[in-house]
Formats: C-alpha cells, structure tokens, sequence
C-alpha cells in the first residue's frame, strides 16, 4: 500500500502563493505603462525593458555565482524592481545609466539582505535614489521630455520642457487634467493619474494591497500642502498639483504598498502612509528639489520595525 | 450577523456529505477499545482478559478528578488487553474484544422513543455525566462533567452549545440537527439544568439554514433555548470566539470561560447527555462523516466507538486510488492518520479523505512580510512575529510574543502566500515555552 501523507493541521492552504501576488502588481503596472509608451514612444518601453532585463539578470547571475542558492527569478518580484525603477526615470535616459541604476537596485539593496521578504528599503526607490544623486543631470534635470502622442504627427521630435512640480515651482500655469491623464511631463510610470489609479484597483481588488496605505498618504499630503497653500497661496502648490503631479501616485500606490517594506498591521500601515505624506510636502515645499516621494518612503521603510514594534494588534482575552 | 471580533478566514466549506441521512454502521467482528478516550488522568481497567461483556458494560473507571468512565460498546469476549496504535500512532492500553451479537446492559433504554421529563437533579445529572463517560465530542474529549462542577465562588450565566460546524467537509452535526433535533434539545435543556441557568445559546453558523430553520421551530417546546445564526467564518467553533460571537464576552488569556459566566459543549455531546440521562446509554457511539472529494460514497455514519478506521473505508468502497493522506477530522484541525488499522475513539467525528496532490504544501518562499497572518489571527496574536523567533531557537521571545495564546486554528498557515509553516513553528514553540515552565516551577 502506498504511504500516507502525516503532517500537522492545517491539511489545506489557500489558493494565494507568492507568484500570483508578484504577477497581479505586474498586471497592475500595465495601464501606467501604456500610457507613457502612448506619450513617450519607444523610449519608454526600451528603458522599462532594459530595467526589467538587468533587474532579472542580475538577481539570476547573483544566485547562481555568488549566493549559489537556487533562483527566484520566477516570482516576479525582480520584474517589479525594473519596470518600477524605469517608472521612476525619464524616457531619454541612457540606457547604460538603467543597468546600473538595477545594479544598485538588486544587487545592493535586495540580494545582499538576503532577497526576497529580507531587503528593508524598496529596492527600486534605493537604485532611483542613487542614481539621482550620482547622474543628476542625466535622470533629475530640469528638462524632461514632453509627451508626443503615437499617431500625432504634428510633433515631429521630441520636446523637452520641465515637469509640472518645477513648472509650478517656478510660477507657470500647468493643465489638471492633462497631469491627470498623463499628457505632461515627466518619469515614464508617473505621469499619469487615471492609469496608476487604474492599477491601484486592480491589486485593491486582488486584495494585493489594502486601502490603508495609499489613503493615508495621500489624505495627510492633501490635508498639510492645503493648510500650508492656505497660509499662503503664493508660495505653496495647491493641494490638487501636489496629489496628481509628480511620482505622488506612483509613490503611493505602488511604491509605498510595497508589503516588504511597509508595517504589517494596518495601524502601522496607517501611520506609515501619514509619514510619508508629511515627509513628501516637507521635501516639496522647503527642499531644494521639486520632488520628495522617494525620500520620503525610504525613510519611514527606516522606520518600518519601530512601527511594527508600535502597532502590535490587540490580542484577545488582555 | 453575529460573529467573532479578530480575524477568521473562510475556506471552501465543501460540505460534500450534507444531503446522506445518517447510516447504522454494522457491527465490526473484532474491535479494539482504549482504556482512555479523554483527557486527563488516566482511567483505572475493571475487567480482565476472557470476561463476557454485555454493551454498555463499563471496562474502565475514573478514579481521579480529571478523568472519564470507559464503556465497552459491545457485546462479547475480551480477547485480549494490550497496547494497540492509535491513529496519530501512539501506543495506548486497549482491550481486544470479540464481538457476538448485540446485548446492551438490562438497565439501558434502547428504544427509540424521545423521553422529555428530566427526573433528576442538577447533582444527580452531573454525577450521571461522570458515571456514563461523557467528555467533550467538539474534538478536545474533555470529560464533561467537570465543566459543571464550578468552581467556588463562580457563577454561570449562560450556557453555550457549539452547533457552529465551522470544518469544511464536516456535517455530523448538521445531520444530527435535522434528524436528532428533540434528542439535542432534550440534552441541552438537562445541561441547563446541571448548570442551573435560565438560557441556552446555540450557535449556528449561516451555512446551515435548513438546521437553524428547523432547530428554531423546534425549540419553541423548549424554554429558554436561543438558537442563534452566526456569520459563516472560520473558527467560530473554538470556544472563546464562539463565546465572543454569542455574548460579546472575552476570555481573559489562560482562563476558562467560567471566568466570563460560561459553559460551552458540543451538540453532539448534548445529544450524548441526553441518551445518557434519558436513557441510561454511556457514550459509546457517535456520528462520523467519511468524506473527501475523490471519495464515491460520502455517508454520515453511527458509529461503535472501537471500529476500525480501515473496516469504515472498507465499508464506504474502499480507499480511493490517489489517496494521499487521511484526516481524522476536518481540514483545518484534524490529525492526519498514520495508521489505519488503530480504532475510532468516542471524539472520532469524521474521515476525511484527500488526493495527492490536496496533501502536498504549495512551494515555500521568503516571508512577504504581508501581515495575512496577522489579519487572519483570531487571537489577535503576530504569527509572522513568532515563527521569526522559532527560526531563530529563540523560545522565551516566542512566550513574550503569546505563543501559548495560540488556539492552533491554522488560520494562519491557511492564509500564507509564502506557503511558510507558520503554525508547526508556533507549535514547536509552545513545546519549548512548556518546557521552559516546568523548569521555571522547579526552581
């Protein structure tokens, strides 16, 4: 007779693995992208592929020489780091400078913790960060390129003007609803508000991510850039620019959410988003940059353990 | 809806065997009874090799505080007194016996008539509980009359009869609501009056709107019997979330549910008080689901306590080609069996039978760090939290972290993508943390 399985309960186990969560977030990430290749060509889509092959490449070649352990490049997550860091940079930016942005990402700050689950800080965001500080000319400049519709022939080549936060900082008038479906300028994955929104629904639906997060931050920056254009419009972006213009949504939804990286109650989660929000319109608003969102998240990703250790459930029967 | 306050997860509810009315299960030739079938101390032998038993004949005696009387459900010839497997494959002291025929004890009652006028007193009730070795049949086997023995000074409330059936695949007790519904309210009304309390809650969850229909209508010839839908949601059924979901009360961490005012058992063992009060019948027999999906005859069988596990495979078309494990129990806290000679015992409520493949664990990988676990976590505890610790040997943190506070309800393990075993950590630790106790206790 055959042997029988003896293992402790529980003897099933839902249907939810790794993989899936991984391939939901790449599904997720779809709309966001076929915007800026609408936008911004070709470009777009051989930065986003270049990040997601070196990303890959690198996690597989880390494994399998250095770690010599088997390979998760199968789970997707590696994936996610590239097409997320090629959504934080601009459509002309040379391709090299994308390999070495995934090298930062993956080789230093996922697989050298560990991998998958271990790495503290968003993989994407630390390679982003640093090659923002390293080619500021190159991913950061105060020119980006301009969105030049697929089928429009009327723009022959690619324009370059700043992004709406700059243009605002500078005092130009910049159109809502162009930021909102994405016909502005800026990184390939955050121009448009309608398509992350759209992928924001589709893990919330999937039950990727919960509200708690992209709420939180988005209500604590509305809510603080509000009271301080309140205070004095002149000087301050209205709430409105600040939610739907630069990498605020992107930030939010996607990066933010990142399960590894944030708390795990959704207490935490809540605090974690209203961290961020504050931290992003203080960068904004007093910061020599337009942008804040990626420093923003990497510092309360710093925080994430003392959030944890603070937002323990209430435990039944105390 | 009423429901519990933390957590919970809904598996696929797979109540295959709803619609078979229950089944007499024949008589095995030989069968093998445990001396023990509860928990506590263990009970004292009263009969030798070569004695003639009739059924009902009690073979075992408690003769300490925490422990429950053994009765031979069978008549005929012990053949033999010795260690036999049980199914988790422990050996345990067991009598061999012979059966012939189907002679109950002159004093047993086994008509079929439904005797409503409860004769004795709450004392005399519970000290016939003892005397008929009824324990727990939620699954704990917990002899039952010691929860009616209160405690100085404490005073119950309610008293909280667990009809929740919130396993997939099991249906025993749903069975035994639609067909034993005067049998369960006559036991529960006597429980009541053990308890001395005005007020029965019975806890159904949604699933089952035929039994809450009928259990409803029925109860209308009984006094002070609730019967209370609940939201379908597992684990209802583990005492402090059922009390929770029926009274809002909370159970204080490492108390019994005294301590808030109430009494919890099993349907089936209010059905199993009722024959013994009633009828003057020890617990030698219970309800059985044999279930799974590849399994072609899913029945709801009357079991003798001592069958063994493989003559009721036998008996429902013999175990399924790809069987790859079998569960005594439901999915979620059921034991897996090793052996499938070993006998049924009186808290044997159901088979259940999965393919290969349903008894693999999906693929491991790193924690995700996505909080499922602590969601799900009916305790309100961080399984994430205490398997990290476990991983790391580090036992007195996993007791700083309540791993003792765990109900083992597999929520957690369920819930996981990362497929991580979350809940045999959480177990390894508890071991430890006992350990620990003991030695702290010596000191």
């Amino acid at each position: 007779m055959a042997l029988l399985t003896v293992s402790g309960s529980p003897h099933v186990q839902s249907n939810q693995s790794t993989k899936k969560i991984m391939w939901t977030v790449i599904i997720a990430l779809f709309p966001a992208l076929l915007v800026s290749i609408y936008y911004f060509g070709i470009d777009a889509l051989m930065v986003t592929l270049t990040s997601v092959v070196f990303c890959v490449g690198f996690e597989w070649l880390i494994q399998k020489y250095i770690l010599k352990t088997k390979t998760t490049i199968g789970d997707g997550s590696a994936i996610i780091t590239g097409v997320l860091l090629a959504f934080n940079l601009p459509s002309n930016v040379p391709l090299w400078i994308v390999g070495i942005g995934a090298l930062v990402a993956i080789g230093v700050a996922k697989m050298s913790y560990g991998g998958l689950g271990k790495n503290p800080f968003n993989p994407a965001l630390v390679g982003r960060v640093f090659l923002f500080i390293s080619f500021p000319s190159k991913v950061a400049m105060s020119e980006w390129p301009l969105p030049k519709p697929l089928f429009d022939s009327s723009i022959s080549d690619a324009l370059t003007g700043p992004t709406p936060l700059l243009a605002l900082k500078n005092g130009q008038v910049v159109d809502l609803w162009n930021m909102f479906i994405g016909a502005t300028g800026g990184s390939i994955g955050e121009v448009s508000a309608i398509a992350l929104l759209i992928g924001g629904l589709i893990m919330l639906f999937r039950k990727v991510i919960t509200w708690h997060i992209p709420v939180s931050f988005l209500t604590t920056a509305g809510v603080f850039s509000l009271i301080l254009w309140l205070v004095n419009p002149s000087e301050f972006i209205h709430p409105s620019y600040q939610i739907l213009a630069g990498g605020m949504l992107l930030g939010a939804i996607f990066m933010a959410t990142d399960m590894v990286t944030s708390p795990i109650t959704y207490k935490g989660q809540l605090i974690f988003g209203c961290g961020c929000g504050i931290l992003t319109i203080i960068f904004r608003s007093f910061g020599p940059m337009p942008e804040g969102v990626s420093f923003a998240i990497l510092i309360m990703n710093a925080v994430t353990p003392l959030i944890d250790k603070a937002s323990s459930p209430k435990r039944f029967g105390y | 809806m009423k429901t519990f306050n933390k957590g919970g997860v809904h598996p696929q509810e797979n109540k295959l065997s709803n619609d078979s009315a229950i089944e007499v299960f024949p008589l095995p030739k030989q069968a093998v009874v445990f001396v023990s079938q509860h928990l506590g101390a263990p009970s004292t032998l009263v009969v030798q090799k070569g004695d003639k038993v009739k059924a009902g004949q009690l073979i075992a005696k408690a003769e300490q505080f925490i422990c429950a009387n053994t009765h031979s459900p069978y008549s005929g010839t012990i053949t033999k007194i010795d260690f036999a497997t049980d199914f988790t494959g422990y050996k345990k002291p067991a009598v061999y016996i012979d059966v012939e025929g189907d002679e109950w004890m002159e004093d047993i009652d086994t008509s079929k008539d439904i005797v409503r006028e409860i004769k004795l007193d709450s004392a005399q009730i519970i000290e016939k509980i003892k005397e008929m070795g009824i324990v727990g049949l939620g699954g704990a086997a917990f002899p039952t009359h010691i929860k009616y023995m209160l405690p100085q000074g404490k005073k119950a409330d309610f008293l909280i009869i667990n009809a929740v059936e919130c396993e997939p695949y099991l249906t025993s007790d749903y069975r035994l609501m639609k067909e034993k519904a005067e049998e369960c309210l006559t036991g529960i009304e006597i429980l009541k009056k053990a308890l001395n309390v005005d007020k029965a809650l019975v806890g159904i969850e949604a699933n089952k709107p035929d039994a809450i229909e009928h259990l409803t209508k029925i109860s209308k010839n009984y006094k002070g019997i609730n019967i209370v839908p609940l939201k379908t949601k597992y684990p209802q059924g583990a005492e402090k979330q059922l009390i929770y979901a029926l009274t809002k009360r909370e159970v204080p961490s490492g108390k019994l549910p005294i301590e808030v005012g109430c009494v919890v058992n099993n349907i089936g063992t209010a059905q199993a008080v009722y024959y013994a009060i009633q009828k003057n019948m020890p617990l030698v027999q219970n309800i059985l689901t044999f279930t799974g999906k590849n399994v072609k005859q899913k029945k709801n069988l009357l079991v003798r306590v001592g069958t063994p596990i493989q003559s009721v495979i036998d008996y429902c078309g013999g175990l399924p080609e790809d069987t790859g494990k079998v569960i005594s129990g439901g999915p979620m806290m059921g034991k897996a069996i090793s052996d499938l000679s070993a006998p049924t015992v009186k808290t044997t409520s159901a088979l259940l039978l999965m393919s290969k493949k349903e008894s693999s664990r999906k693929e491991e990988t790193n924690c995700l760090r996505c909080g499922k676990c602590v969601t799900v976590c009916p305790m309100g505890l961080e399984p994430i939290k205490i398997a990290q610790l476990a991983e790391n040997r580090l036992w007195e943190d996993t007791e700083k972290s309540y791993a003792m506070d765990c109900i083992e309800c597999g929520s957690c393990l369920y819930t996981c993508p990362a497929g991580r075993p979350l809940l045999d950590l959480i177990r390894v630790s508890k071991n430890h943390i006992g350990d620990i106790r003991r030695k702290r206790a010596q000191r």
